[in-house]
């Protein structure tokens, strides 16, 4: 249907994304309605996902053991394994309290757990002694709420004071319709007044004796009071949110009607005679869950599925879904106008009849197209269906205005149609091109012999020459399948340069057919004065024209004047992103040069030259009579003498391997153990040698 | 004149090679340490001088070693000499320990210097 993937190529940017806006203006806002299908029930499959075989506490277990409940998935056997346990150790426990029992018992009437009566029994008189002492709103929910949970179970629950409980429960209501959670807070709360009514049914279904009509007939009215301050979006859906936002407990609108439904719903069902609520009120309300379309988080589908669930079949009035299961019809493939009315989960409707009331173009605001067609019924596949073909539709969008009426008087009660239903839908046709035509013309008036026929039904390879003083000229006619002009949202002419730089035209149209005409002489500034080959394309497209096209009609050599020197420069052209991905430029370093060393054999001579003073120094002491005469003779202080040569001999080794390969921690740590030796030897050496000097001084 | 100058010159030199061989072999052992440690760095610095000062700092721990081990033996020598009143009490064992420990020291640097 749509042309949007074709105009939305990279270089129409700005005008194909304001034509979207032109397009979404014209659509006033509504979210398509349908009933719950399968792709409700895929994405619960996908939300709600167990990890290790729960799903977290007993709350988020609820909920999605619910949700699946009522999307009709078997879950419970892959659940109770880990989650019995929980439930009953809770049960049995004894610092559980209201709000924890509750939970349990929501859960376990679920999975349905081996749990014997004597453990149902202690948790009833629990939750009793807990309705008896308290008067918080959210713990007589939790206390009542257990207790019918115990009494589905089929052990014997009866509610002894059912008034009291009643007047401690009506006791917390205000005047506007609204609850508090107790009677210490001033604020009241719509999500609060959603509780309380199902918490009163709760007590009204299980008190021991009748609960007084009157008392019945007085909150019948608080519900009305509060439908009073119901709030509504412009698409006709309604729904509840609080007066006053407290950010720490503010609920948001889903919750908050999800909570009111429930406890309407469920009063409704232990109240005789019929509640006052309007039947759009509550059509309303389930076009409000509908129209969320499937919510992202666990909680939003479960508050969407349970509320619609409660809908389907409630006492007050059942809302039913007009729908269209495809807005797009092709008169090319002869499509029928197709209606649904179903229950909110797609279940079948009573017998009624649908009439289009009114189609209208949505573009113009005269006179409707078509008045009072009455759709006729196919019982096997249970739609409503209209042949448009003989009502001589044209191609464009409409607004069609659908009316129900039931067969039965009596299920106008039971059931919510809602009155008139507007709805949006396409008719598609195939558009014929005709009269095509394409030329250059001279800046006086050209004849039209020039110019050359074009078939745009498929691309062309025309070779085109202009200079600056001549115009281009193309036209052509479009027409609909029932013969009438046709008016596009786009007819773009594009000459694209050589250089990729881009010039995009719109096309005007007249009473009959399309063109335009470019003036040379007039657009040089406009082309940056760049002479060369432009490459043409003409785009037409329409949300309602089957054939879109995107034609390449061949190129264009220009001969544009020299740019004079304040010419504007064309603008840089997108460089294509992956570029960077590709190799870089090679890059020269430049490293130091290496110093110059002296030649090998330089140095190894100067090596030797430097050793020969240590020859001349032996020689000398050669000459000058060194002897050994004063060594000493006697062992001991000879073995001293000789450890203190050898461990100054050794220190010199230390220093060499200390050159060639040791670190200085190292050495300094041999040279440490190295000089206690040494000392220590030499001290005794020298004392000796010392002393013996001294004897032979003195003798 | 300049023959009683170059004989003067003689008879000076003559004089204090007479005069040298009357100090002890000790000393004269020390003074041609010396002799041999500045022909060392004698050396070394010519050797820079052809080649360039490339590796300075080996240039720098050769020389020093050899210039700092002439120092500690000069003063050894003044320790030693018998002559030398103010060190009289000095035992020379004890003048000749302290050399060797300052030599193992400045040894040390010059070797972690040397790179």
């Amino acid at each position: 249907m749509s042309i949007f993937p074709l105009a939305m190529a990279r270089n129409l940017g700005l005008l194909g994304f304001l034509a979207l806006i032109y397009a979404s203006l014209s659509i006033p806002g509504a979210a398509v309605i349908r009933p719950i299908n399968e792709a409700h029930r895929s994405a619960a499959l996908e939300l709600f996902v167990p990890t290790h075989g729960s799903f977290g506490s007993l709350e988020e277990t609820y909920e999605a053991l619910r949700t699946f409940q009522i999307l009709g998935v078997e879950k419970s056997a892959e659940i109770s394994h880990a989650t019995c346990p929980v439930i009953v150790e809770k049960l049995e426990s004894s610092s559980s309290i209201s709000k924890d029992l509750f939970h349990a018992l929501r859960v376990n009437s679920i999975l349905g757990c081996q749990i014997d009566a004597r453990t149902f029994e202690d948790v009833a008189s629990k939750l009793q002694a807990v309705i008896k002492d308290t008067n918080s709103l959210l713990d007589f929910h939790y206390a009542v709420g257990g207790l019918l949970y115990i009494k589905d179970q089929g052990i014997n629950v009866i509610l002894s004071d059912g008034d009291g409980t009643f007047h401690s429960i009506k006791a917390l209501s205000q005047s506007d319709g609204r609850w508090r959670y107790d009677s210490n807070s001033a604020e009241s709360s719509t999500y609060a007044a959603g509780i309380a009514l199902e918490t009163i049914a709760g007590v009204v279904s299980l008190a021991d004796k009748v609960v007084d009509e009157s008392k019945i007939g007085i909150v019948k009215n608080d519900i009305v009071k509060l439908f009073d301050s119901i709030k509504s979006y412009d698409d006709g859906t309604l729904y509840f949110d609080e007066k006053h936002v407290d950010a720490s407990e503010y609920k948001g609108p889903l919750t908050t009607s999800a909570s009111v439904v429930r406890g309407v719903t469920a009063f409704a069902t232990v109240a005789s005679g019929r509640l006052n609520i309007p039947n759009d009120k509550m059509l309303g309300l389930a076009k409000f869950f509908l129209s969320i379309g499937i919510p992202g988080s666990t909680k939003d589908l479960f508050d969407q599925i349970e509320s619609l669930s409660r809908l389907e079949n409630n006492r007050v009035s059942i809302p039913l879904i007009l729908s269209l299961p495809s807005t797009v019809l092709s008169l090319t493939s002869k499509d029928q106008l197709k209606v649904e009315v179903t229950t909110v989960f797609g279940s079948a409707a009573p017998p009624l009849t649908v009439r289009m009331v009114q189609a209208s173009r949505s573009d113009s605001k005269g006179t409707p197209v078509l008045e009072n067609q009455e759709l006729q019924f196919d019982s096997e596949n249970t739609i409503h269906y209209l042949d448009i073909i003989p009502l001589k539709l044209d191609v464009g969008k409409y607004t069609l205005i659908f009316e129900i009426s039931l067969h039965d008087p009596e299920n106008t009660n039971t059931y919510a149609t809602g009155g008139r239903t507007r709805l949006m839908a396409f008719v598609t046709g195939s558009i014929k091109i005709d009269k095509a035509e394409i030329g250059i013309l001279e800046s006086d008036a050209g004849n039209s012999e020039t110019l050359q026929k074009l078939d745009l039904s498929r691309d062309s390879t025309l070779s085109l020459s202009a200079n600056h003083l001549q115009k281009l000229r193309l036209s052509f006619q479009l027409i609909t399948p029932l013969g009438h002009n046709f008016k596009p949202h786009q007819v773009f002419l594009k000459l694209r340069h050589e250089t990729n730089v881009e010039h995009i035209f719109v096309m005007e149209s007249s009473a009959r057919q399309f063109k335009i005409t470019l003036d040379f002489l007039g657009l040089v500034e406009r082309f940056y004065y760049l002479s060369g080959k432009y490459k043409i394309e003409l785009t037409v497209g329409d949300a309602a024209m089957e054939n879109s096209f995107l034609r390449a009609l061949g190129h264009v050599e220009l001969d544009l004047p020299e740019p004079p020197e304040k010419a504007a420069h064309p603008p840089p052209q997108p460089v294509d992103p992956y570029l960077r991905f590709g190799p870089k430029q090679e890059i020269s370093h430049i490293f130091r040069a290496p110093e110059k060393r002296p030649p090998k054999e330089l140095s190894l001579a100067f090596l030797a030259l430097t050793l020969l003073p240590f020859v001349g120094f032996l020689i000398g002491l050669m000459r000058l009579g060194v002897n050994l005469k004063s060594f000493p003779s006697s062992t001991v202080p000879a073995a001293f003498s000789i450890l203190f040569h050898v461990g100054i001999a050794v220190v010199l080794l230390l220093y060499v391997l200390f050159w060639l390969k040791l670190d200085l921690f190292t050495t300094l740590k041999g040279l440490g153990f190295l000089g206690v030796f040494l000392v220590f030897v030499g001290h005794r050496t020298l004392s000796y040698h010392a002393s013996t000097t001294a004897k032979l001084k003195s003798s | 004149m300049a023959k009683s100058t170059s004989s003067d010159a003689q008879m000076l030199i003559r004089s204090l090679r007479t005069a040298y061989a009357a100090t002890p072999t000790n000393l004269k052992i020390i003074d041609l340490y010396v002799v041999y440690a500045i022909v060392t760095a004698v050396i070394q610095v010519v050797y820079m001088g052809i080649v360039g000062s490339f590796p300075f700092n080996s240039f720098l721990s050769g020389v020093l070693s050899c210039v700092g081990t002439t120092v500690l033996a000069v003063c050894l020598r003044i320790q030693v000499n018998k002559e030398n009143k103010e060190f009289k009490d000095l035992p020379p064992e004890r003048a000749f320990a302290d050399f060797v420990l300052c030599n193992l020291v400045l040894h040390l640097v010059i070797m972690n210097f040397l790179g």
